[in-house]
């Protein structure tokens, strides 16, 4: 039998999990590595300007781009964060700052809940609460269902955002005889700020990709559209469209649309962290 | 924990006064307080009640469906549009095996990976690691989906060869190994799309853990990572809960990807093999052409049953929580 | 008798000025944007004929391809103005459209070609007969050496290799031909699976729409698939040639797919499918895609757009049909479908005479 001192014995523990966390965070990366280095390698060759500025061209014609698409996407997943943002944020502070037993977890199990529903149902959805009534496609049925599926995720990001604010800063503050609704807005908002736009950021990138809740929704548009209340493209859609076609452009264009939506996004975190790392610091 | 502190004020008043406790709401004597209070209420019942009318305009599509085949519907195993004879047992099973293992390889891995940017990472690279990681919750499905089955699917099927080769006696690896597509795949697939989310929330949480906390473990001469395993988990452990519940969330509403790689039978699993579907890559696949109502309404049934399964296993989450939180909740303090 | 003619030069002037205003198959009263949704099949070229009629006649057609059930089910709702289907619409779904008679009209027709992927068989080297593809969907030949199979193809070398049968995960216009036509070939097949877009199939791997089903098929030896043609050209892969009902075995083909139109007694309401047709130069597993339109429009303007556009793409219009590999519609078909749009109705007054 072989004696190793005990602490030896933890020392060894503290390096083998030290890998094991390495390991672990190795697999994360490679994966990202694998699935961009894919994407960059099959679409490359159709990013330049006229890719981002110009409008689809029909089967059969090479060229052309995803400007409608670029800007359709623009304009319902800035709706839908319109929507999704003010109602997640707020319900996560009601339930974390005004605390009421039952209403609370009942709040945030259903938007547990909620983050389970397909995407396809979402969209159904929409289309028989807005699609329907209204009596056609429009952009803005599809922030609908776009607004649906962040809700849940921004609720819960906040939620434990808020929770983990120690309450020691809030009773500072409320000692100070600020009003509880400035200590939220005041104190305890910055402070989970951080923690607050990653769950946006995460929402924000889930509807950018998201294609199924566009087919009864926003339809999708061949041409250019920026008004709400008509049939608009997406580039989730577009994605879709090309990927399943039969024609090899058609899929590096689909490549080619995915890496720009994965820019759009890196850029997106990257914007909101520098933007409210400026305000937390006055 | 930290947030008692009110709870524990009103039941001393209670106490103290044989009063009733003043609830939350007539703390607000503040005019900002009393319209703050009541928009953040009708924020969150707002959400209720989204959610009420999805599961009202689920029961309705579902009707139909449900009138023709009542709870049969959940153990039959024949899925056939010309004969009329829907029933879901093998996709709920799929849509449960391949979530469950999603789940099983990416918890470690994305806890994992969090716990090394928040602690083993110096400040200034963490950025550079968790940036990218967030960049992989933001990949389309569909993306996933064709990187999957052009990148990933021939490598399974390599891998699943030679399982069979060498484990063929074991059930699990019994199975069409050549196809390629199948639960192993869905799972996979699964896993690397739910890590980035995990780790991301994560990676908040553990970052908001008491430094004092962990450096009165070390003060006391314990190894990092027994710090971390002693008295940081623990600290955050609802919260990786709810980062798990969100990750979760996203493997069994996954549809896109799944779909390209899952195989899509209809048949009862046997192995990890098998191709199946999951009930969220049934429903796409099938609205658009379910040419007839009773089509469409079991469909929207699957999708009823889909929102029941979830339910309960959140149900489940809370009670985890509720068992591990309850003995240890003392020791936190 | 100068103010006369002066009046009847400026009439003329008018009504020539006018005329020549109205392209032919352009909307003439005034409608700039149509919406329609359906069937996948044909979306690439309805892209490309729609943005020849935007340069043609100013006029915005946009289409995107939710399925065939998709088109019918937003026709039947009237979310959009015209739908398209690989499939056509049964009793039930008829009764159920809020607007109507619904017209039928073909704009293409298209083959489907049998895949595989075995070692050492090339496009050309494997041929079927309906009763073997049958069997073997109906996974009672389940390996490529099968003596059935070796019958049909002497001096061809099949390894001993499991057929792996791959179909569509996902409801289509293609499936619906597909087992439209082996519900046609074999009795078996027709009692125990029948034909739908979407069925009960006896195995073994789904792939997500055409591009899946050729890629499962591409990636797993001893695969066999069915795609739409375009597919299997663009991705380069091996076929079947197909036994058609004159007993001849053809490669999946353009000529094979209108030969397959062009039969004597079709229906006036050209809701037919082709498949085993009995023209002898016909590739058995064609099918034609529909416009589905109302007979009896509200809106004068927008039934006048729809025909306009319906009458153009039967004419006009069919010149992309070939280049981007789909089988224009020729003679007896083409009439019938004319005299098919010429039926639409606005508020009882036929629009186009």
């Amino acid at each position: 039998m072989v004696l190793i001192s005990y602490y030896r014995y933890r020392k060894f523990v503290e390096w083998a999990n030290w890998a094991g966390m390495l390991l672990c965070i190795t697999v994360s990366v490679f994966f990202l590595f694998a699935i961009l280095g894919y994407v960059l390698v099959n679409g490359a060759s159709y990013i330049d300007w006229e890719f981002l500025t110009a409008m689809p061209v029909p089967a059969g014609e090479t060229g052309g781009g995803i400007a409608n698409a670029l800007v359709g996407s623009f304009l319902v997943v800035i709706v839908a964060s319109l929507m999704a943002l003010p109602i997640g944020i707020g319900a996560a502070i009601f339930i974390n700052e005004f605390p009421s037993q039952g209403f609370g977890r009942t709040v945030r199990f259903l938007a547990e809940v909620l983050t389970g529903v397909p995407s396809i149902v979402v969209g159904l959805f929409a289309y028989a609460r807005v699609v329907i009534p209204s009596g056609g496609f429009s952009a803005l049925s599809g922030s609908v269902a776009y607004a649906f599926i962040m809700i849940p995720i921004i609720l819960i990001s906040a939620h434990e955002a808020l929770r983990l604010v120690p309450d020691s800063l809030r009773e500072a503050s409320l000692a100070l005889g600020i009003p509880k609704w400035r200590t939220i807005m005041g104190v305890v908002l910055p402070v989970s700020s951080r923690a607050l736009i990653t769950g946006a950021v995460l929402a924000i990138s889930r509807a950018l990709g998201e294609a199924a809740p566009m087919l009864f929704t926003a339809f999708g548009n061949s041409f250019w559209n920026v008004n709400p209340t008509k049939p608009i493209a997406t580039v989730p859609l577009l994605i879709y469209t090309y990927a399943t076609g039969p024609y090899e452009d058609w899929h590096r264009k689909a490549w080619a649309a995915s890496f720009v939506l994965l820019v759009i996004v890196f850029f997106t975190s990257v914007l909101t962290r520098a933007f409210l790392r400026g305000k937390a610091n006055e | 924990m930290a947030r008692d502190s009110e709870a524990t004020l009103d039941a001393m008043d209670r106490t103290l006064a044989g009063v009733k406790p003043v609830s939350a709401r007539r703390q607000l004597v503040n005019l900002g307080d009393r319209v703050f209070y009541i928009i953040a209420k009708s924020l969150a019942l707002l959400v209720i009640v989204l959610a009420l009318l999805l599961v009202a305009d689920l029961f309705r599509g579902a009707s139909e469906a449900i009138r023709q085949f009542g709870l049969k519907f959940l153990v039959g195993t024949t899925w056939d549009p010309v004969t009329r004879q829907f029933s879901t047992l093998p996709t709920v099973i799929g849509t449960l095996v391949k979530g469950f293992i999603a789940l099983l390889l990416a918890v470690p891995v994305s806890i994992g990976s969090a716990i090394f940017i928040t602690f083993y990472t110096p400040r200034w690279l963490r950025p550079v690691i968790s940036y990218p990681i967030e960049l992989l919750a933001g990949i389309p499905s569909i993306i996933f989906g064709m990187w999957g089955l052009f990148a990933m699917v021939p490598v399974v099927r390599v891998i699943q060869i030679w399982l069979k080769a060498h484990f063929g006696w074991f059930f699990l690896f019994d199975g069409p190994a050549v196809y390629g597509v199948g639960v192993l795949s869905g799972s996979i697939i699964l896993f690397i799309m739910i890590t980035p989310i995990i780790t991301a929330i994560s990676k908040e949480i553990l970052l908001t853990v008491p430094r004092e906390q962990i450096e009165g473990m070390l003060a006391l001469g314990s190894t990092k990572w027994e710090a971390i395993w002693k008295v940081a988990l623990p600290y955050a452990r609802i919260g990786l809960f709810g980062a798990v519940a969100l990750g979760l969330g996203r493997a069994i509403g996954e549809t896109m990807a799944v779909t390209m790689v899952g195989g899509n039978s209809f048949d009862l699993i046997h192995s990890l093999f098998d191709p199946v579907h999951s009930m969220a890559s049934q429903i796409a696949s099938e609205f658009s052409e379910a040419t007839y109502s009773l089509y469409v309404s079991s469909l929207i049934y699957v999708g009823l049953v889909l929102f029941g399964i979830t339910i309960l296993i959140s149900l489940l989450a809370q009670f985890l929580i509720w068992k591990t939180s309850k003995g240890k909740l003392a020791l936190l303090d | 008798m100068k103010l006369k003619n002066m009046k009847a030069a400026v009439l003329l002037t008018a009504l020539s000025a006018a005329s020549g205003q109205a392209l032919a198959g352009c909307p003439t009263k005034g409608v700039k944007e149509l919406t329609g949704t359906g069937a996948t099949f044909p979306y690439p070229l309805y892209s490309k004929m729609f943005s020849e009629y935007d340069k043609t006649c100013g006029v915005k057609v946009n289409y995107q391809s939710i399925g065939s059930g998709g088109g019918i089910r937003q026709l039947q709702e009237q979310t959009v103005d015209f739908g398209a289907s690989d499939g056509v619409m049964d009793e039930k779904q008829k009764a159920q459209a809020k607007g109507g008679a619904v017209l039928h009209i073909p704009t293409v027709a298209g083959a489907e070609a049998i895949v595989f992927n075995v070692a050492g068989i090339k496009r050309g080297q494997l041929k079927l007969t309906p009763e073997v593809l049958a069997e073997i969907y109906l996974k009672k030949i389940s390996n490529w050496n099968d003596p059935k199979i070796k019958a049909l193809n002497p001096g061809v070398k099949f390894p001993d290799l499991t057929i792996a049968v791959v179909h569509r995960s996902d409801g289509s216009g293609t499936t619906f031909i597909f087992t439209n036509y082996l519900s046609k070939v074999s009795s078996e097949w027709k009692d125990k699976v029948g034909f739908a877009t979407s069925v009960n199939w006896p195995g073994d791997v789904g792939g997500k729409g055409n591009e899946g089903v050729a890629n499962s098929v591409k990636q797993i030896p001893g695969a066999i698939g069915y795609v739409e043609l375009a597919y299997a050209q663009q991705n380069k892969m091996d076929w079947a040639q197909l036994q058609n009902k004159a007993k001849k075995f053809l490669d999946p083909t353009l000529e094979g797919a209108s030969a397959a139109a062009d039969i004597a007694n079709l229906p006036d309401d050209m809701e037919i499918v082709i498949t085993d047709s009995s023209n002898p130069a016909a590739y058995p597993i064609s099918g034609f895609t529909w416009l589905l339109i109302y007979e009896n429009e509200t809106d004068p303007a927008k039934a006048d757009a729809v025909a306009q556009l319906a009458s153009w793409m039967i004419t006009d219009g069919q010149k992309f049909a070939a280049p981007l590999d789909y089988a224009p519609l020729k003679g007896v078909a083409q009439k019938k479908a004319m005299a098919l749009v010429k039926k639409i109705k606005a508020n009882g007054a036929l629009v186009m005479k």
